[in-house]
């Protein structure tokens, strides 16, 4: 399902930041919206992905061949160390060949401050995540989208992949958002 | 006139940790605050609980208590709101206290080789001796990052 981009708002002073309230596992996260290119129901990846067994990187298990390129399915909760839970969705993230599967979406919410994490953060979070955001007397992470694969994890699943095999996704059911 | 004597004496604030006793620079205490809700999200950072929000600020929680007396704490009073170095920056930390906190004024001798990393000296307060805790050697940092100060390897792939 494509979806029309929404009307222009009006010039507003404040900086701020359209973002997805979605989960994984139950724990809450944030993404720009702006970083993901679709929202599709994982039910529509049947059929189109193809299974991946990599030991040493069990967080992407499928792929998928969109456009040319290969689209890796990372395992929300697998990355985060999360009980494994039932994903309904996965955004396909932009500007990275990976799709993201989650739990479901909360809510579309507006960002207007993005804190730093603070430095006692040392290890793989730092890239894990953008910052942490203040809503509603929340505090939230708000996901790095090319920080759920790192170069040498792409270049371990480029090399795992047998070219013949995949064939092109064709266009399904999702919803796109507009950049 | 009253000569003018060099002294060496330092405000320290004591806080309690189960039933042990700790000073820390009272330079570096920000303020005593009562427990709030603990926000919690997936890391790999250890002794970090998570974060409070503090004046609109979001703080983190580092359980010291591990640490320092080798099991976690059953209960805790409040926050003890702390500076923490990194390097030419400086954040709030949160440590979770059991009591209340006591300043007091006193002399502190220099830790020795002995003495773990996170003791920055020693201090006597009514016939006690005290660990005067240094919190960047004490709470998580980029220097306990794994490969930290390791120059990160691009590797080059061409055709």
């Amino acid at each position: 399902m494509r979806v029309a981009a929404p009307p222009a708002k009006p010039h507003v002073a404040a900086r701020t930041e359209q973002i997805i309230l979605f989960r994984i596992s139950g724990q809450p996260f944030a993404v720009s919206s702006a970083s993901v290119q679709e929202v599709r129901s994982v039910d529509s990846l049947a059929g189109v992905a193809t299974g991946i067994d990599l030991p040493t990187l069990r967080k992407v298990r499928h792929v998928v061949r969109r456009g040319g390129k290969e689209l890796y399915v990372v395992s929300g909760a697998a990355h985060f160390g999360l009980p494994a839970s039932a994903a309904g969705l996965v955004f396909v993230l932009r500007k990275t060949r990976t799709a993201l599967l989650v739990d479901g979406i909360d809510k579309m919410a507006t960002m207007t401050r993005l804190q730093a994490l603070p430095l006692a953060y040392c290890h793989e979070e730092r890239k894990w995540y953008r910052g942490l955001t203040a809503l509603d007397q929340n505090v939230i992470p708000v996901v790095n989208p090319e920080g759920f694969l790192n170069p040498e994890e792409f270049a371990l699943l480029d090399a795992s992949l047998v070219p013949e095999v995949m064939a092109d996704e064709p266009v399904g059911e999702g919803m796109e958002l507009p950049e | 006139m009253t000569p003018l004597v060099e002294s060496t004496l330092q405000s320290f604030v004591l806080l309690r940790l189960g039933e042990r006793r700790f000073a820390v620079a009272a330079v570096q205490i920000s303020e005593l605050v009562s427990p709030s809700r603990i926000f919690r999200f997936p890391h790999r950072t250890p002794k970090l609980e998570g974060v409070i929000l503090r004046r609109g600020r979001i703080v983190p929680v580092c359980d010291v208590a591990e640490k320092l007396l080798g099991k976690a704490l059953a209960s805790r009073r409040f926050y003890l709101i702390a500076v923490r170095h990194y390097g030419d920056k400086s954040e709030w930390v949160a440590l979770p206290v059991t009591g209340d906190c006591e300043l007091i004024v006193a002399e502190m001798t220099d830790a020795g080789e002995a003495d773990a990393p996170h003791v920055a000296g020693w201090i006597s307060h009514n016939g006690e001796v005290i660990e005067v805790l240094d919190l960047d050697a004490l709470t998580p940092g980029a220097e306990d990052a794994v490969g930290a100060n390791t120059p990160v390897v691009v590797l080059e792939v061409r055709p």
